[in-house]
């Protein structure tokens, strides 16, 4: 081997090229020219774009010539497969295997990503565009069903009753278990030990346990063994059951997040525990447990089986949630979309729109006041918080300037 | 004076450890006596879901014996009552949906966290807790009139070419019919998965993100001084390193999928016989059967879905707690605890 290696080495040297070359430099008073730094070539858009281009023809002369397909779901669908592999083949001609690698799995993430978001936008217009006809009408705020037919045109009638049912109900909900919920968390934090790792497991096991069996729960003991009625009241045990354990573990995980320092000077000014929890803990983890709230507050607004098993069903507009059924916004929907009108569906979508319109303004407030880690404060709380600060300084100094002012004051001689 | 001695006769033993009492002031105490109470009535309350659901359930467990896992009709009145069906149908639609909703939950989250600029990677995070709280009963809707009609060509197209293979098999449609009535489409398993995999995605999603955001900056910027792609760094890095919330986050997607109610009970007809094609119109689920029964159920009746819920409960909840346990054991589990 090595033999043969240094006689080939040992032949005449190619005279062509020289072995080094001199870089050119820039003329001294010239500026050098900057290199682009961006990540996007030209090439790589016209790849993406032939590629586009040619998995479209060829789906458009599948769909027309070659084959029986047909539907639009079908079309974009086999576009896509056939984009990204005329995409793979157009950048493997001038890169390595790895680059292609990244390329492909680049174009699936960012369309897998994209789909998501599409489905998710499209549903929510779907549900207003089918709502439309009734949104548009006063009387479907203002008015309940109790006398209207199934027949009857979207200008009488409304959903009234749903949403004062929603909002009692939830509102009973939260009554019950944002302090429960709070309160455990609390436990969780600060009185940590074996017990505390018990109600931990049970309640984050909880977290997931279908909505329906916190209904069957409340069926079978308020309302077929304590004989409570099918109503509002019931229904806000099975959803404050429901989003229960919900706010508990979202609360327990932001008091996790308080950073121990500031816990542990609060016990070295002498604080007790008590008044670090009240006035450390909690004001610190404040906007992460607003967090915990509004989201037990959206998943609450939604729930539709629990309803569906304890609150009954009305047409009528009902403010007691003890004795009469009531209704829900999710729950009319589900009703009203299963009717054989256009009117009554339209409803139900309706009812469904009310329903994402108060999760949305939950999530804007949730945007208002949360996304924050604890002890991050926004600017107008950093200005509040520095004006105290110079007010106890000017306290503090005022407080200087009178001990000096006092000759005997006890303690100050030598 | 008196710290002087007391330190004398602390050093004069010095192997034994000083000992530390803390004695709670009157307003700790308090504190931790309504903390503790509430902890423990929260404990008691969870308990008593599945203690109750138990103790109703016993009645109809305790006539229907064994058969009640092998009995496929539901009729606890008469005849006999299990939920062989049901429990197939719940899993079939799970099934579907994990299958669908993980790749989409695993390619967002690796959007969001790899390849979203800076600006928009906060407003997408808030975009996706959205979707995970958008009301089931829109997606049911959505689901119910419209998806299940627009699939219809797929689930044919799948039935067409996949035939032999039992699970995409359409019973009473001829192959290459292209006039069969769409209605032996609708209203199946893989339209039910289909929209629950949508409601999984957000959940499944947001665990797998968080872990894949805290993947470690050095490994990451290893790989690439090591002259990998991106795709390779995530390969390498990013992806092991976020292996325990993937697991985890398709078993909560899971868990998700199996107890979920109105969007499904919208869009299936149900069938009490195991019914494995999936593209065929008609399926069925335990919390279908459940919202859909309770209601006129005799007593012996409600005893019977209580012992449906009690599945339902011990599937959630055991895949619930493997779901906890791997993510938990996982390495990103261990770095978000510090």
């Amino acid at each position: 081997m090595t033999v043969i290696h240094r006689g080939a080495a040992s032949g005449p040297p190619p005279p062509a090229a020289p072995r080094t070359t001199v870089p050119s430099r820039p003329a001294p008073g010239a500026e050098p020219a900057p290199r682009p730094l961006t990540l996007i070539r030209g090439g790589d858009v016209l790849a993406v774009a032939g590629a586009l281009a040619a998995a479209l023809a060829t789906t458009a002369l599948l769909w027309t010539q070659l084959s029986p397909f047909s539907g639009l779901l079908g079309y974009i669908a086999v576009t896509w497969c056939l984009f990204v592999a005329y995409y793979a083949v157009l950048v493997s001609i001038d890169e390595n295997r790895p680059t292609m690698r990244d390329r492909v799995s680049a174009v699936v993430v960012h369309s897998l990503a994209a789909l998501v978001l599409v489905a998710l936008l499209f549903i929510i217009f779907y549900t207003f565009v089918k709502a439309w006809p009734a949104l548009v009408h006063l009387n479907f705020y203002t008015q309940d069903l109790r006398s209207t037919l199934a027949q009857d045109p979207l200008t009488k009638g409304g959903v009234l009753h749903a949403i004062v049912g929603t909002l009692l109900e939830v509102s009973i909900a939260l009554a019950v278990a944002v302090p429960l919920g709070l309160v455990a968390a609390v436990y969780l934090h600060e009185v940590p030990g074996r017990l505390a790792r018990l109600v931990r497991t049970v309640v984050t096991a909880m977290t997931a346990m279908p909505d329906i069996l916190a209904g069957l729960f409340i069926f079978a003991t308020l309302i077929l063994i304590f004989g409570l009625q099918l109503s509002g009241l019931a229904a806000a045990c099975a959803l404050a059951v429901t989003v229960l354990p919900i706010i508990c573990r979202a609360a327990d995980v932001v008091l996790r997040l308080v950073p121990g320092g500031l816990i542990e000077a609060s016990y070295a000014l002498g604080a007790g525990q008590w008044r670090t929890v009240w006035f450390v803990t909690l004001p610190t983890a404040r906007s992460g447990l607003a967090t915990a709230v509004i989201l037990g507050t959206a998943r609450a607004i939604g729930e539709t089986s629990p309803p569906l098993l304890t609150a009954g069903a009305t047409n009528y507009l009902n403010f007691d949630p003890v004795h009469s059924p009531m209704m829900s916004l999710p729950l009319l929907a589900y009703y009203e979309v299963q009717a054989p009108f256009s009117g009554e569906i339209a409803r139900g979508f309706g009812a469904a729109a009310v329903l994402l319109v108060l999760v949305l303004l939950l999530f804007a407030v949730l945007r208002m006041i949360g996304g924050r880690g604890p002890g991050q404060l926004t600017r107008r709380q950093q200005r509040r918080r520095a004006a105290r600060s110079r007010r106890d300084m000017v306290g503090y100094a005022r407080r200087v300037a009178a001990a000096a002012a006092a000759p005997d004051y006890p303690g100050s001689g030598p | 004076m008196r710290i002087d001695k007391t330190s004398g006769t602390q050093r004069s033993a010095p192997g034994r450890p000083r000992k530390l009492t803390a004695r709670l002031s009157g307003s700790d105490r308090t504190f931790r006596g309504i903390a503790t109470a509430g902890g423990v009535f929260v404990l008691i309350l969870m308990g008593l879901v599945g203690a109750f659901l138990a103790y109703r359930a016993w009645e109809a467990l305790h006539k229907a014996g064994w058969s009640f896992l092998t009995t496929q009709q539901w009729n606890p009145d008469g005849g006999g009552f299990g939920i062989a069906a049901v429990m197939i149908g719940t899993f079939l639609i799970a099934g579907v949906a994990v299958v669908v909703g993980v790749p989409l939950a695993l390619g967002t989250a690796l959007y969001i966290s790899e390849y979203a600029p800076r600006r928009v990677q906060r407003g997408l995070i808030t975009v996706i807790d959205l979707m995970a709280a958008v009301p089931s009963i829109v997606f049911g809707l959505w689901g119910w009139q419209l998806l299940q009609w627009k699939v219809v060509s797929l689930s044919r197209w799948i039935s067409n070419w996949f035939y032999w293979i039992p699970l995409f098999h359409v019973d009473g449609v001829a192959r290459d019919d292209p006039l069969a009535s769409p209605t032996y489409f609708t209203s199946s398993s893989f339209a039910a998965g289909l929209v629950v995999a949508l409601m999984i995605t957000p959940i499944a999603g947001s665990i797998m993100r968080e872990a894949f955001s805290q993947a470690p900056l050095g490994e990451r910027e290893g790989a690439y001084a090591l002259g990998a792609t991106r795709w390779g760094m995530i390969r390498a890095v990013v992806l092991p390193f976020g292996r325990g919330a993937i697991v985890g986050g398709t078993m909560l997607g899971l868990g998700r999928a199996l107890g979920e109610t109105i969007a499904v009970l919208l869009i299936i007809s149900p069938v009490y016989q195991i019914q494995p094609h999936i593209l065929q119109k008609g399926t069925s689920s335990i919390s279908a059967l459940i919202a859909l029964l309770i209601r006129e159920a005799t007593p012996f009746g409600v005893s019977a879905l209580m012992a449906a819920g009690l599945a339902l409960f011990a599937m959630t909840l055991l895949v619930n707690f493997a779901a906890s346990v791997i993510v938990s054991r996982s390495r990103s589990g261990a770095v978000s605890e510090a």
